[in-house]
């Protein structure tokens, strides 16, 4: 038939598809009798956090508490930057004014009983959490020492994130405080390692520190290097300084 | 009584015969057994790729209304389906191979090379013919392409007869009796039906094939179409008849995987061409000599290959591996390639930009995609690393700019190409 | 029209390699797949696949919990809760389900572990299995699937080598694996330090190290579809995110290509199978009621339905379409859910001073193995427990985020664990234990009577603990682990015993079993050695649902193998004669 290889090379170009033999009851559905080829620009890509300078999400306080914090996580020092400089504030920021701050891939129906650790999160969404519980542990601070967290000397800082650690903090308002020092740990991980482009890592120290050298995707000539070091610095999903003519 | 039976039985198989015969009228037993000249003609309009031409995206096959951009505007093909209203339903062989021939419609109106008539030119009578028999048995479609979009004064048609006495020369093909008979087949498809040269040969300012310069490449729709002839670097020097004969079947071969409007040309043309035409073409475009070198290239700038270098590590080694070996039939060698040697970068620039799904045939059913870069790297660093790959592992080819990567990160925008 | 000879409800590893062999047939075939179209440019190309906040914490490929999730609990004392993120285990969705996100490890069972009742009961006597521990034969021998699981492995490319050829055991391969009749497709990987000096070190210890079977590429492949994957190049992000350079099998890079250009062959995406639709009798399936992508509910009509949906939604398919009787924990009866089984991991980390490891380079499957501790290859005599597991190092890649290890006594954050992680992250090898979980009465699968999913119906629910078999036997492996670890010159030792209750929040596997179980009666298994359901013979349910227990091995290659199997049987003998394969 001569029509058959056109057909063909539209469905190629649309992603739409034929009908075959089989009685196929919906026409609201996407079905494929032939390969997609879904144009390259289309490709489901990363969305960088914004750029733009400041919060989006945390309130002027909530920014306060949450420099302060991941700054005693991760601190400066003689190794190098530590999270706030490398912008991890920024990336909790922005990760909570985004989809998972909303909990897109979060089950969140109720009702939500406290469970068995094993049972895992049981909170609400990160964004939620993160408001009521920064609140609280202000409220924490100022009961027992007089002022928000951000305020206090740092070596307070560090016996309070520890009491939340152990949850010998008890918080109100129903926040479970070694729930919400899990969850803000692990996003301070998130942003000191994540790639740059979503605001944390900044110039790639988390990488810098422990060596990892980041978006790379051919390690083959290293392999059987066994106990060499690695020749080649990190790299980031949007290249390195190497990239681009000095 | 056995005689009178033996009669009925005779009559009832007379009789069955001439109604058998008579149930189909003469267009419905061709239709059950299409001529050899209806297969002939079906298989002469694979050579000529007509249907990707003459189909638009959405339209049904052979009804036309597809925009070429000809340089100058565009020039939407012809309804070339038996309609008699908005196809060739109304004209004769003579009207057929007059338009195939000397590139003149039905009404005496020039047709504009777009059509590449300069080509078709070359084919003999008996195929145009075959070609008009096939056209008759395909379903009649309704459908009259839009306007073309040409300026003044070259939407007068009438201006195409200065046109044709300027670069037209009328004439079937001539065996050359000192060249075997795979060669003259080779040579008849590649100037007659095939048509390479209207996109691979460069064109002048008015359109024209430049002659003098046949098959060395030429650019069209944001690609370069490649040079074929035995340029050492950027044609087919490197390559064996097989080789070519591989890329023409599948579109991919441990040298080149085709890009860009070649895909269609192999998807719809010659991946289903017979073995023997492909050898022949082969064999024809072996025998090319070299094209003459464009210019001369200097070294590149040290700052781009360290750039280029760099980038290469990070962002393409991971498929082409170092030393731009490439993974045969897989992710092309680098290293050696004519297309990345291209004195034109046109295709490898596209390509870097917009990425390339390489085409699936039976034979390789793969659909490999190179992914596009468009988002990750700026026009300097796209620049750097394609100076970076003519340059490294052997290559050799000139410097591009950033300007270059403008514009055509430019143009794709506009809606070209791909 | 006619209705499609087959159905597929999913469209992951088994529903693609179905598809494939069904239409190879002849047969006409439609896959429903909730999730949409994936493929390696458009999905996880190689200019933004290294992301590992997008694929692995922020899980951008796995099925979504907030559409559907299950609830869990360790025991039926406990009210089950839902598991409102991913943790424990990463269910793949879209096209290729979790074959995308794999990591290629690719193991055959061994001969005894599809007869983990009888053999152990004659080695060791009736104390063995304790009577709450439900583990049965499977109905199917290592012989019936040996051709199988070959035709997986070339289908796949497997790297590796044979250490049993036709009974002839072959240096440098697996010397207690079942027979296999030819070697492996394509040799092993390239090796990186940390399994190098593993393996050294168990070979100190009288062990027997092997390379770990790869579904990586060490060189460029075409299987005998005709599927062109490329060489692998170690890049250390496999295991939860697609491969962008060809070279980790999935449905995509080994059967895809050439399934879709079968005209026999249509795949519906972003339309969910809610039901399976049975006649009145409830013998026999007329179709499955699906919502499409734009939330309309649909009815596709089937001569045969394939439930090929991951082990999770198979079961609860099956429960909400009241197909085959529900298990009841108390009373014993019932099968629909029963069985429900996992793995037990644990790790020793060994720190070094001196040797760069680097272990970001990595590959899927890239490892030293030893299999010594596995199924009934030692003597259990006294122990305390039946079954084992594989342990090595497997260089699968090592993500900042992830993994960043430790030693003992620092703290979790701050300047000493910022110093800690600068000075071990390139110099530590982890040593991975990987072994069975037996069935048992309590662990099983049914119906929330509280939670529902995105269209009402109920979340399946799962009651789930380790018994003390699988801490006593996971204790040991990490202790024969931790001696391994003793000889590998480190600084030093960090034991990470599997201790407490199972969890759903930390990472551990993905290999869910059970819960639709094979087995040679329909008062103890759901479907039979073909995978055919015993109560409605036009309904077939392939997958890891099928194992009654799980083994100390990854479960992809068996599942595979059993799904050319049941194709097979259902090719050569239900098509002919249509009905009951076994009559038990």
């Amino acid at each position: 038939m001569p029509t058959d290889h056109l057909t063909r090379r539209r469905i190629l170009a649309s992603g739409t598809a034929l009908s075959s033999g089989i009685a196929l009851l919906s026409a609201k559905a996407q079905p494929f009798t032939t390969y997609p080829n879904i144009p390259t620009d289309q490709a489901d890509r990363p969305v960088p956090a914004d750029p733009l300078q400041g919060y989006l999400f945390f309130t002027p306080t909530e920014a306060l508490f949450v420099e302060a914090a991941v700054s005693r996580l991760i601190p400066k020092d003689g190794l190098g930057p530590g999270a706030l400089e490398c912008g991890v504030a920024v990336f909790i920021d922005r990760q909570l004014a985004g989809p998972y701050g909303q909990g897109d891939h979060f089950y969140l129906k109720g009702p939500s009983p406290n469970g068995e650790a094993t049972q895992g999160w049981q909170m609400p969404k990160p964004a939620d959490v993160y408001r009521a519980a920064i609140t609280e542990v202000n409220r924490y601070t100022n009961d027992a020492h007089g002022g928000d967290f951000a305020r206090l000397a740092v070596d307070r800082q560090d016996e309070i994130l520890k009491s939340l650690e152990s949850g010998s903090a008890k918080l109100k308002g129903g926040i479970d405080s070694k729930a919400f020092f899990t969850l803000l740990l692990q996003n301070t991980m998130e942003g000191f390692f994540a790639d740059p482009l979503y605001g944390g890592n900044r110039e790639m120290a988390g990488w810098k520190l422990i060596g990892f050298p980041g978006a790379r995707y051919n390690n083959r000539p290293f392999v059987t290097q066994h106990g060499q070091a690695y020749p080649l610095p990190p790299v980031s999903l949007n290249g390195r300084p190497d990239w681009t003519r000095s | 009584m056995r005689r009178g039976i033996a009669i009925a039985g005779l009559l009832f198989a007379v009789t069955l015969a001439i109604f058998v015969a008579s149930a189909l009228t003469q267009a419905q037993q061709s239709a059950l057994l299409p001529s050899e000249q209806v297969l002939r003609g079906k298989y002469l309009a694979i050579l000529g790729d007509c249907a990707s031409c003459h189909t638009s995206k959405d339209g049904a096959a052979y009804a036309g209304g597809r925009g070429l951009n000809s340089g100058f505007g565009i020039i939407y093909s012809a309804n070339i389906t038996p309609d008699r209203e908005t196809g060739i339903g109304n004209w004769s062989t003579d009207q057929f191979y007059r338009a195939m021939h000397q590139g003149i419609a039905d009404d005496d109106s020039h047709l504009y090379p777009a059509f590449p008539y300069p080509y078709f030119t070359h084919m003999t009578r008996a195929d145009d013919d075959a070609i008009y028999a096939y056209l008759r048995t395909i379903p009649a479609v309704h459908a009259k392409p839009p306007p073309n979009k040409l300026p003044f004064p070259l939407n007068i048609r009438g201006i195409m007869a200065i046109w044709n006495a300027l670069y037209f020369s009328e004439g079937e093909y001539k065996p050359d009796p000192t060249k075997s008979v795979e060669w003259n087949r080779g040579a008849y498809i590649v100037t007659g039906p095939g048509h390479c040269g209207g996109c691979h040969t460069p064109k002048n300012f008015l359109m024209a094939d430049e002659y003098d310069r046949a098959l060395s490449g030429s650019p069209i729709d944001n690609w370069f179409a490649a040079d074929l002839t035995g340029e050492p670097r950027a044609g087919l020097a490197s390559w064996t008849a097989a080789d070519i004969e591989e890329y023409l079947k599948s579109g991919r071969n441990a040298r080149a995987t085709a890009s860009g409007s070649m895909q269609e040309v192999i998807g719809l043309s010659t991946s289903r061409m017979e073995d023997a035409d492909r050898a022949a073409i082969a064999i024809y475009l072996k025998g090319l000599p070299p094209s003459a070198p464009v210019k001369q290239s200097s070294a590149p700038d040290p700052a781009a290959m360290r750039a280029g270098g760099a980038i290469f590590v990070d962002a393409c080694s991971s498929c082409h591996l170092s030393q731009g070996r490439g993974q045969l039939r897989l992710f092309p060698p680098l290293a050696g390639s004519a297309t990345v040697q291209s004195h034109d970068a046109t295709t490898v620039l596209h390509i870097i930009l917009r990425g390339s799904h390489s085409l699936a045939t039976n034979d390789k059913p793969t659909p490999l995609a190179m992914p596009a870069f468009t988002w990750k790297l700026n026009d300097q660093q796209v620049a750097d690393v394609a100076t970076y790959i003519r340059n490294s592992w052997g290559n050799q080819a000139s410097q591009v700019d950033a300007a270059d990567v403008a514009k055509l990160r430019s143009d794709l925008a506009k809606g070209g190409g791909n | 029209m006619a209705n499609p000879d087959v159905v597929l409800v999913g469209f992951g590893w088994t529903g693609a390699i179905m598809a494939e062999r069904l239409t190879a047939a002849g047969l006409n075939v439609l896959a429903i797949e909730r999730g949409g179209w994936r493929d390696t440019p458009n999905t996880f190309a190689t200019t933004f696949d290294q992301d590992e906040l997008r694929y692995m914490w922020r899980h951008h490929q796995f099925e979504n919990v907030a559409h559907d999730t299950l609830t869990f609990r360790n025991n039926a004392g406990q009210v089950a809760l839902p598991m409102r993120r991913l943790g424990s285990f990463l269910p793949g969705t879209g096209v290729g389900g979790a074959g995308i996100h794999w990591n290629g490890q690719v193991w055959r069972y061994l001969p005894t572990d599809f007869a983990v009742r009888s053999h152990n009961l004659k080695r060791y006597g009736a104390s063995a299995i304790p009577p709450d521990m439900t583990v049965q034969d499977f109905p199917v021998t290592y012989d019936e699937l040996e051709p199988h699981y070959d035709t997986f492995e070339y289908l796949c490319g497997i790297s590796g080598k044979a250490g049993n050829l036709n009974g002839k055991i072959q240096p440098g391969g697996n010397p207690f694996e079942g027979w296999r009749s030819r070697e492996y497709p394509n040799p092993p990987l390239d090796m990186t330090y940390g399994p190098t000096l593993f393996a050294s070190a168990a070979t100190e210890a009288g062990y027997h190290p092997f390379v770990h079977p790869a579904a990586n590429m060490s060189r460029a492949y075409t299987n005998p579809l005709g599927a062109q994957l490329g060489e692998c190049t170690y890049c250390g992000f496999c295991e939860k995110f697609g491969c962008g350079n060809y070279s980790k099998a999935s449905p995509q890079t080994t059967i895809l290509p050439i399934l879709m250009r079968r005209p026999n062959f249509t795949l519906l995406t972003n339309c969910e199978v809610t039901k399976i639709e049975l006649d009145p009798g409830k013998t026999r399936a007329t179709g499955v009621i699906y919502v499409d992508g734009k939330g309309q509910t649909q009815f596709q009509g089937a001569e045969v339905v394939m439930l090929t949906a991951y082990i999770l939604h198979n079961v609860r398919l099956l429960l909400t379409s009241s197909i085959g009787k529900p298990y009841d924990p108390k009373a014993g009866t019932g099968v629909i859910g029963k069985n429900y089984a996992y793995q037990i991991t644990s790790s020793v980390n060994v720190f070094y001073d001196d040797k760069i490891i680097n272990p970001f380079i990595g590959a899927g499957a890239l490892g030293m193995i030893i299999d010594d501790f596995n199924g009934d290859n030692f003597d259990h005599s006294g122990l305390g427990f039946i079954g084992g597991g594989y342990i090595g190092v497997v260089n699968t890649g090592a993500r900042p985020i992830e993994t960043h290890p430790t030693p003992d006594g620092v703290p979790a954050w701050g300047s000493a664990w910022k110093k800690s992680i600068a000075e071990n992250y390139l110099k530590t090898v982890s040593i991975a234990t990987h072994g069975a979980v037996m069935s048992h009465r309590g662990n099983y699968l049914d119906l929330d009577p509280t939670y529902t999913d995105t269209y009402g119906r109920p979340l399946l629910r799962m009651t789930f603990d380790f018994t003390d078999n699988e801490h006593r036997m996971s204790d040991y492996l990490t202790d024969r682990a931790t001696d391994v670890a003793k000889r590998m010159g480190a600084r030093e030792v960090q034991a990470k015993k599997r201790a407490g209750s199972y969890s759903v929040v930390p990472y551990q596997t993905t290999h869910n079993t059970g819960g639709a179980i094979m087995g040679d009666n329909p008062k103890t298994s759901a479907v039979n050695r073909y995978l055919q359901s015993w109560d409605v013979s036009n309904v077939f349910v392939q997958g890891a649902s099928a194992y009654p227990q799980n083994a100390g091995y990854n479960p992809t290659a068996t599942l595979a193998a059993l799904a050319y199997w049941s194709a097979d049987a259902f090719l050569n003998h239900y098509q002919k004669s249509p009905g009951p394969l076994v009559h038990a």
